[in-house]
C-alpha cells in the first residue's frame, strides 16, 4: 500500500534528541507558513472575486497563481516612509511584534502523530498566551504612527482583545474537559470523532473569537477601511506594511490550524497523508472566513463588545457546563447518540440567546 | 491629581475613502463619540454659475453634465432644459417627452444603485453589494451609450427635445432590462435587507425627524424616509409625469434603514414608470425646431425636477441676449447636508460614514 508510509506512526519522543531536528522543523514551519500565506492570499482574492461576480487576478501565471509573488515584489520596491513625528523604534518594531506570534503558534501544532516542533504539555495555554501578543504589535503601531486614525484603531484593538479572549478561552476549556489534556497532540489523538460534533457551540464561539482575533471582517474594526482609512497601518508603507499584511494571513493560518486541531480532528483523516489533511482543514476554515468577509457588513465597536460580553460569554459558560455534565455522566468517552442532541441544543441556545440580546441603540447624549 | 483633557479633533477628509469625494468633516470626538461636526466643502468648486453667464443656452447643457451630479447627468440635463423651455415657452414633441422620462427614470435607477451600494460599502460590506449593483448599472450605461454615445456625461437632452432619436436596438434592450430588473432588486434585498448586522448598524441610526427635515429643506429620498410624502413628480408635475401611475415610497423613522428602503422601493417604482412609458411611447419628432442661438424673452424662471437625490432646480434670469444673465442651481446634495450635524452628533465615528452615505451626496453638486 503506497500510503502506508504516511500512516506509519512517528516515534513518540519525536524530534528525539537531535538538535538539528528542531532546526530543520523550524525552517519547515517558516517555509510552510509563508507558502500557505501565499496560497491563502491567492484563494481569498480569487474566492472573494467569485462572490463579487468578477474574475479576480488571472493575468500573472496560469490562473493568476503568481499574483502573490507579483504583489510581494511590488511592495518590496516601494519607498519606506516613516512619518516625521513618529516614534521611530516602536514604529519599526511594531510589524515584527505583530508577525512573530503567528509563527510561534505553529510551534505546537502537530502536523503528524507527535510531529510538532515541541509537544508542550501546556500547548493550548501557550497558544492562548502567544496569540494575544499580536495585539501588542497593533497597539504599538497605532501609538507610534502619531496618526489619529491609527490611535483610534489602537484603542479599538485593546477593547476588542479584552472582549474576545474570554469566550474564546472558555470554549477551548470545553475541549480540554473532553480530553483531560492541554497538549495539542493528545487532543488530536483523542478525537476518534472530531470534537465539532460534541462541541458545535464551542466551535462556533471559537470561530467567531478567532475571526475577531485575526481581525477579519465582520470584526475588522481596527483596520476598518471605510471608517478609519487603514487603521493601525495607515502610516506604514513598503515592507513594513507588507509585514502587517503577512501577519494577518499568517495569523489566519495559525488560527485555522489551531481550530482544525481542536475541533476538526487535526491531522487525522483517511487515505491522504496527515499533513495534507491538516492543510485541507485549514483551507476549509479559511474559506469560511473569506465567505463571511465577502458577505457581511462590519459591526460597530460597542455592538461588537456587547455581542461578545452579553452573547458569547454566557453561551460559552453554558457550553462548558453542559460539556462538564456530559463528561461526568459518561466518563469513558461520550456516546455517539449525543451528537444530534448536541446540535439541537446548540441550535436552540443560539436561537433563544439571539432573541435575548439586542443590538442597536448606541447613541450617546452629548451637550 | 486632575488630568488635563482636551477635545480630540479628527479631520475626516478631504482625502478619505468614504467621504464620497473631497468632502471634509471636522469632527470633535469624545473617545469615539462625535461631539461636534463642522462640514467643510468647496474643494471641488468650479464656478458653474459664473461660467454659464459666458455660454449660450445650448452650450450650458454639457456643463450641467459635468459640473453637477455626475452620477445623474440625464436628470441635470432635464432640469436645465425644462427651465429654459419654461423661460422661452417652447413646446416639446410628445416623443421627446417620453424619451426624456425614460432617460430620467433610468438615471434614477442607476443613481440609486450607486447610492445603496456605496452606503453598504461604508457599512463595511466588502464591495460585494456594490459589485452586484454595478452589474445592473453597467447595463444601464450600455443603454445610455446606445442613445448618446457616452457613458457618464451624456449631453443628450436639447432645448426643445433630445439630441437624437433612439437607435432601433435600444427599445428591445430596455424592455429586457425592465423585465429583469425586479428580479435583481429582489436579489439585492435578499442579500442584506434582513441581515442582523445591517439592521443593527442602520435601524435608529442618524434619525432625521420630519419637522427638521422640512425646516432644513431636505428633499428626495432623505425627506421621504422621514415620512414626508413630497415628490415633485406628483406635487408639481413636470413633463408628462401626470400620465403615469406610481407610488411614492415613504419611511417612518427617518433613519438610515428607511433611507435604504426608500431607495430600493423607488427603484421598483421607476421600473413601473419605465414599463408604462415604453408601452405608450408615440412616434413622431424627437426635437422641436429651436434656433441655435436662442434669445429667450427678458424675465426669470425657476424650473425644478425630482432628481435622484432630491429637488434639482435651475433659476435663470434672461436679459434677452444669447447667454443667461444669471444662473443659479439648487443642488439637492448640498441642501441635504444641512442637517448632517444634527443626525451625526452622539453617534460614533463608524456611524458618521454610514449616515453620510445614506444622505448620498455627490461632491460635484455640493461644490458646483
Amino acid at each position: 500500500m503506497p500510503w502506508n508510509w504516511f500512516d506509519r506512526p512517528l516515534p513518540a519522543d519525536w524530534p528525539g534528541g537531535y538538535w538539528w531536528h528542531l532546526l530543520v522543523f523550524a525552517v519547515f514551519i517558516v517555509g510552510l507558513t509563508l507558502t500557505m500565506v501565499m496560497i491563502f492570499i491567492y484563494l481569498e482574492r480569487r474566492g472573494v472575486a467569485r462572490f463579487q461576480i468578477r474574475p479576480g487576478p488571472n493575468r500573472c501565471g496560469p490562473f493568476g497563481i503568481m499574483q502573490p509573488m507579483a504583489d510581494a515584489i511590488k511592495v518590496l520596491f516601494k519607498e519606506d516612509i516613516v512619518p516625521d513625528k513618529a516614534d521611530g523604534v516602536l514604529h519599526w518594531l511594531a510589524p515584527v511584534v505583530a508577525f512573530f506570534p503567528a509563527l510561534l503558534i505553529l510551534a505546537v501544532v502537530p502536523f503528524h502523530n507527535g510531529a510538532a516542533l515541541v509537544d508542550l504539555d501546556i500547548g493550548i495555554l501557550y497558544v492562548i498566551a502567544v496569540s494575544s501578543i499580536s495585539t501588542l504589535g497593533v497597539v504599538m503601531a497605532g501609538w507610534s504612527s502619531n496618526n489619529k486614525y491609527s490611535l483610534i484603531a489602537a484603542i479599538r484593538a485593546i477593547a476588542q482583545t479584552v472582549s474576545y479572549e474570554l469566550p474564546m478561552v472558555l470554549s477551548i476549556i470545553g475541549v480540554i474537559v473532553l480530553t483531560g489534556s492541554l497538549s495539542l497532540n493528545d487532543i488530536v489523538a483523542r478525537q476518534s470523532v472530531p470534537f465539532i460534533f460534541f462541541q458545535p457551540l464551542g466551535f462556533l464561539i471559537f470561530l467567531i473569537g478567532l475571526m475577531a482575533e485575526m481581525n477579519r471582517s465582520p470584526f475588522d474594526l481596527m483596520e476598518a477601511e471605510s471608517e478609519i482609512v487603514a487603521g493601525f497601518h495607515t502610516e506604514y508603507s513598503s515592507m513594513k506594511q507588507a509585514l502587517f499584511y503577512l501577519a494577518e494571513y499568517a495569523h489566519a493560518f495559525g488560527g485555522a490550524a489551531i481550530i482544525s486541531t481542536l475541533f476538526l480532528g487535526g491531522w487525522k483523516g483517511p487515505i491522504l497523508p496527515p499533513l495534507v489533511w491538516l492543510l485541507l482543514k485549514t483551507v476549509l476554515v479559511f474559506a469560511i472566513m473569506f465567505w463571511a468577509r465577502a458577505t457581511l457588513p462590519r459591526v460597530r465597536i460597542d455592538q461588537f463588545m456587547g455581542f461578545l460580553w452579553k452573547g458569547l460569554l454566557p453561551l460559552a459558560l453554558i457550553n462548558l457546563f453542559f460539556t462538564a455534565a456530559e463528561v461526568l455522566v459518561w466518563p469513558d468517552g461520550l456516546p455517539l447518540a449525543l451528537i444530534p442532541i448536541n446540535f439541537v441544543a446548540a441550535g436552540f441556545l443560539i436561537v433563544v440567546w439571539s432573541g435575548l440580546i439586542k443590538f442597536g441603540g448606541g447613541r450617546v447624549a452629548v451637550q | 491629581m486632575v488630568l488635563r483633557t482636551e477635545p480630540f479633533i479628527l479631520n475626516m477628509g478631504p482625502q478619505h475613502p468614504s467621504t464620497h469625494g473631497v468632502f471634509r468633516m471636522r469632527l470633535t470626538l469624545d473617545g469615539e463619540v462625535v461631539v461636534d461636526l463642522e462640514p467643510v466643502f468647496g474643494y471641488l468648486h468650479r464656478s458653474m454659475d459664473k461660467i454659464s453667464e459666458t455660454r449660450t443656452y445650448q452650450q450650458i447643457i454639457p456643463l450641467t453634465d459635468r459640473c453637477l451630479d455626475y452620477l445623474a447627468s440625464m436628470s441635470n440635463n432635464l432640469s436645465y432644459v425644462l427651465a429654459v423651455e419654461k423661460l422661452a415657452d417652447i413646446k416639446v414633441p410628445e416623443r421627446a417627452e417620453y424619451l426624456r422620462v425614460i432617460m430620467a427614470e433610468m438615471m434614477r435607477i442607476s443613481s440609486h444603485l450607486m447610492a445603496v451600494g456605496f452606503m453598504l460599502n461604508d457599512m463595511g460590506a466588502f464591495f460585494t453589494p456594490l459589485m452586484y449593483m454595478f452589474r445592473e448599472r453597467e447595463k444601464l450605461l450600455d443603454l445610455f451609450e446606445m442613445v448618446s454615445g457616452q457613458r457618464l456625461n451624456y449631453n443628450y437632452m436639447r432645448i426643445g427635445g433630445v439630441s437624437q432619436d433612439v437607435p432601433e436596438e435600444f427599445l428591445p434592450a430596455l424592455k429586457r432590462f425592465v423585465q429583469e430588473m425586479p428580479h435583481f432588486i429582489d436579489e439585492y434585498d435578499q442579500l442584506l435587507a434582513e441581515n442582523e448586522i445591517l439592521l443593527a448598524r442602520s435601524k435608529g441610526v442618524g434619525v432625521l425627524p420630519a419637522d427638521l427635515a422640512v425646516n432644513s429643506s431636505a428633499s428626495g429620498p432623505v425627506l421621504r424616509a422621514s415620512g414626508v410624502k413630497w415628490d415633485i413628480r406628483r406635487g408639481d408635475p413636470y413633463s408628462i409625469y401626470d400620465r403615469f401611475a406610481f407610488d411614492i415610497p415613504t419611511g417612518t423613522a427617518g433613519d438610515v434603514y428607511d433611507r435604504y428602503r426608500v431607495r430600493i422601493q423607488e427603484m421598483r417604482e421607476s421600473v413601473r414608470i419605465l414599463e408604462q412609458a415604453i408601452a405608450q411611447l408615440p412616434g413622431g419628432l424627437h426635437r422641436a425646431r429651436v434656433p441655435y442661438l436662442l434669445r429667450p424673452p427678458v424675465g426669470e424662471v425657476y424650473g425644478r425636477i425630482e432628481a435622484p437625490r432630491g429637488e434639482l432646480g435651475f433659476y435663470l434670469v434672461s436679459d434677452g441676449s444669447i447667454a443667461p444673465y444669471r444662473l443659479h442651481v439648487r443642488g439637492p446634495s448640498f441642501l441635504n447636508l444641512t442637517a448632517l450635524r444634527d443626525m451625526v452628533v452622539g453617534w460614533k465615528v463608524a456611524d458618521v460614514v454610514v449616515i453620510l452615505g445614506s444622505i448620498d451626496i455627490v461632491m460635484g453638486e455640493v461644490d458646483r
